[in-house]
């Protein structure tokens, strides 16, 4: 069974409490019409159930999630998948700013462009490895202090002097990967990421996520694949080691 | 923190701007702000709003905020010596207003909380006595005249002085602030509205956004952590900080650069949000040259802190952010609306299909403008 909630005028609180109940009692499929601005969908769940959201989702989509997934039929604001532990947010549009913030698991895969401070402190431990993928460009500060997870960045449909990332990317960085499909201007670095050619290692890993997004967008594989990309990973596991030590 | 309940998150700003000088009244606005309820607490509410006096449109019409009826008093002494009052009258309110809509949250829950307590609000038309503008201009003299106002006459507060503007704010959550003036009687080209979360100083009339001197208007979510400098930058020009808040010197800032010293919006907004020294530093040379004169000249108006800012004038609207993006904002077009707000939910809850949607760049000012010969 599908609940259908046409969220036109519908409060947050009331909408997610809503969507709480019936997952305690056993629904497994929800879609949200006419959604706009509705904070906090998805969070804190912890069952398998697959909410689809049609409409603007509210800030912090995803906050806590441990397991469902969500798809968005139109753009994300900020704070997508905060601290999200487990399950998928697919986003048919662009995202907001902060998105992946803390994020220790799960998928986020953006179709267009992702806002300022993409993917800031996400973090992994043994299998939990949180994958943010977005189609398009991202802002300043992408993959700010980042200690683990992967970060793709595929550039698509950008103008000419667009660059893939804004500036200040991998600032801070200390665990983790970030890929993006062409060269970045190592200007637009932070001071603690190296750029680094893909090993057979990365280019099994990468193909594996990316098949997965090309299915959720109808995108080629092959055609994404033809364009080189590039790694940047941190210098140093602890570049702030020696900051306060005198 | 009002009621009982905690509340999450911090500000939201909203402007909504017709290019062709459509006016429109309120409640779109009002819908719009209502929607980011949960982004304020109670604190603080209100609107600019451009061109709702066409038939008064050559007066300067002041919104005055009086303690009582003694400030009142004093201030009409002050105005009557300075000004020739063409017209003043109470600024209709609708005590205890409050809105009514879902998406504020106004379910069984949380009940709804009426705007109480107003101080008197009143508007005066005035116009400017020709002998009192030999040596000054007329925007000067108002500006003066603000100024003395809000720093010597106790319990009296200018809340705007613009020509076919007008500021409507005061303490509460920015829907029931709109309700409570009745800004569905109203018709502007251009509204901008804030719902406040104070977090570094009081909650108060006067304190709420939106600041207004002259036509310049500024809606704020953010902190500017500079204001120190900027107050002491600005005192020796004659403005005064009296409002007991870091956002009025935006206001200020605004007021000295463009009209004063005539610089285009874009280059006040590379004033605030100034460029990096190392990002100037890879700028071709002339526009290396000019920021850095921009930098050099006007280092003390620099606005350091997280901000989102939407700026409203007769002619047009400007949203900008920090130099890093520390607060957010989306910026979105249909046909000749500009739109630009904190979430863009609060765009699509006004206008569901648009023509354009985009988040500008950190210290990239995005300028709305009326049309050439409209209004």
């Amino acid at each position: 069974m599908v609940m259908r909630i046409d969220c036109k005028g519908l409060y947050y609180r009331k909408q997610n409490k809503i969507i709480r109940n019936a997952a305690e009692e056993g629904e497994i499929e929800f879609i949200l019409d006419n959604a706009n601005g509705q904070r906090y969908i998805g969070s804190g769940i912890d069952k398998k159930i697959k909410i689809t959201v049609n409409g603007v989702p509210g800030n912090d989509l995803a906050m806590f999630m441990n397991g469902p997934t969500i798809i968005v039929n139109a753009n994300a604001q900020d704070g997508v998948a905060n601290t999200m532990n487990a399950g998928e947010v697919i986003v048919h549009g662009s995202a907001g700013d902060v998105i992946g913030y803390g994020m220790r698991g799960g998928k986020l895969y953006v179709q267009g462009n992702v806002g300022y401070r993409a993917g800031i402190h996400a973090k992994e431990y043994k299998k939990q490895v949180p994958i943010i993928i977005a189609g398009g460009v991202a802002g300043d500060f992408c993959g700010e202090y980042m200690a683990g997870g992967i970060m793709v960045l595929l550039g698509l449909n950008r103008g000419e002097e667009e660059p893939i990332a804004g500036n200040y990317l991998g600032t801070g960085m200390h665990g983790g990967v970030i890929y993006t499909r062409g060269e970045v201007d190592e200007c637009t670095l932070g001071k603690e990421v190296s750029v680094l050619p893909l090993d057979s290692k990365d280019m099994k890993v990468l193909t594996k996520h990316l098949k997965e997004y090309c299915e959720h967008f109808e995108l080629d594989l092959e055609e994404i694949m033809a364009e080189p990309f590039v790694k940047l990973q941190p210098v140093s596991s602890r570049p702030y080691g020696s900051l306060y030590a005198y | 923190m009002r009621g009982n309940c905690y509340i999450p998150s911090g500000c939201s700003v909203s402007g909504i701007m017709s290019e062709s000088g459509r006016r429109q009244d309120g409640n779109a606005i009002i819908k719009s702000i209502a929607l980011m309820h949960d982004r304020a607490n109670g604190l603080g509410g209100g609107f600019a709003a451009y061109g709702i006096y066409p038939r008064r449109s050559d007066l300067y019409a002041f919104h005055m905020m009086f303690d009582d009826i003694v400030a009142k008093e004093r201030c009409e002494e002050h105005f009557k010596d300075r000004f020739d009052i063409v017209l003043d009258e109470e600024i209709p309110t609708r005590p205890g207003g409050a809105y009514e809509g879902m998406t504020a949250g106004r379910y069984d829950e949380e009940g709804v909380q009426p705007i109480t307590d107003p101080p008197i609000l009143w508007r005066y038309f005035m116009d400017i006595p020709e002998a009192k503008t030999k040596f000054v201009s007329d925007r000067e003299y108002v500006v003066e005249k603000v100024m003395e106002i809000n720093s010597t006459i106790d319990g009296a507060f200018v809340a705007s002085s613009g020509k076919n503007m007008g500021a409507f704010k005061g303490v509460g959550y920015p829907e029931d602030i709109g309700v409570f003036y009745k800004l569905g009687e109203y018709k502007a080209y251009t509204w901008t509205a804030h719902g406040r979360f104070p977090t570094n100083t009081p909650g108060w009339w006067g304190g709420a956004h939106p600041f207004c001197l002259l036509d310049w208007s500024i809606v704020h979510n953010g902190e500017i952590s500079s204001y120190g400098i900027n107050k002491r930058y600005l005192e020796p020009f004659g403005y005064r900080m009296e409002l007991r808040t870091d956002t009025e010197v935006v206001a200020y800032l605004f007021d000295l650069l463009v009209r004063r010293h005539n610089l285009p919006i874009e280059l006040a907004a590379k004033v605030l949000a100034s460029p990096f020294w190392v990002d100037i530093d890879r700028m071709p040379d002339r526009e290396r040259r000019i920021a850095t004169a921009i930098r050099q000249v006007y280092g003390s108006a620099l606005l350091n802190g997280p901000f989102s800012i939407i700026l409203g004038h007769s002619r047009g609207m400007v949203g900008f952010n920090d130099r890093i993006k520390l607060r957010p904002m989306t910026c979105a077009r249909k046909d000749d609306m500009l739109y630009m707000s904190s979430e863009e939910s609060a765009i699509r809850e006004i206008a569901p299909d648009l023509d354009e949607v985009w988040s500008p760049r950190a210290g990239t000012p995005v300028i709305g403008e009326l049309d050439e010969g409209v209004v």
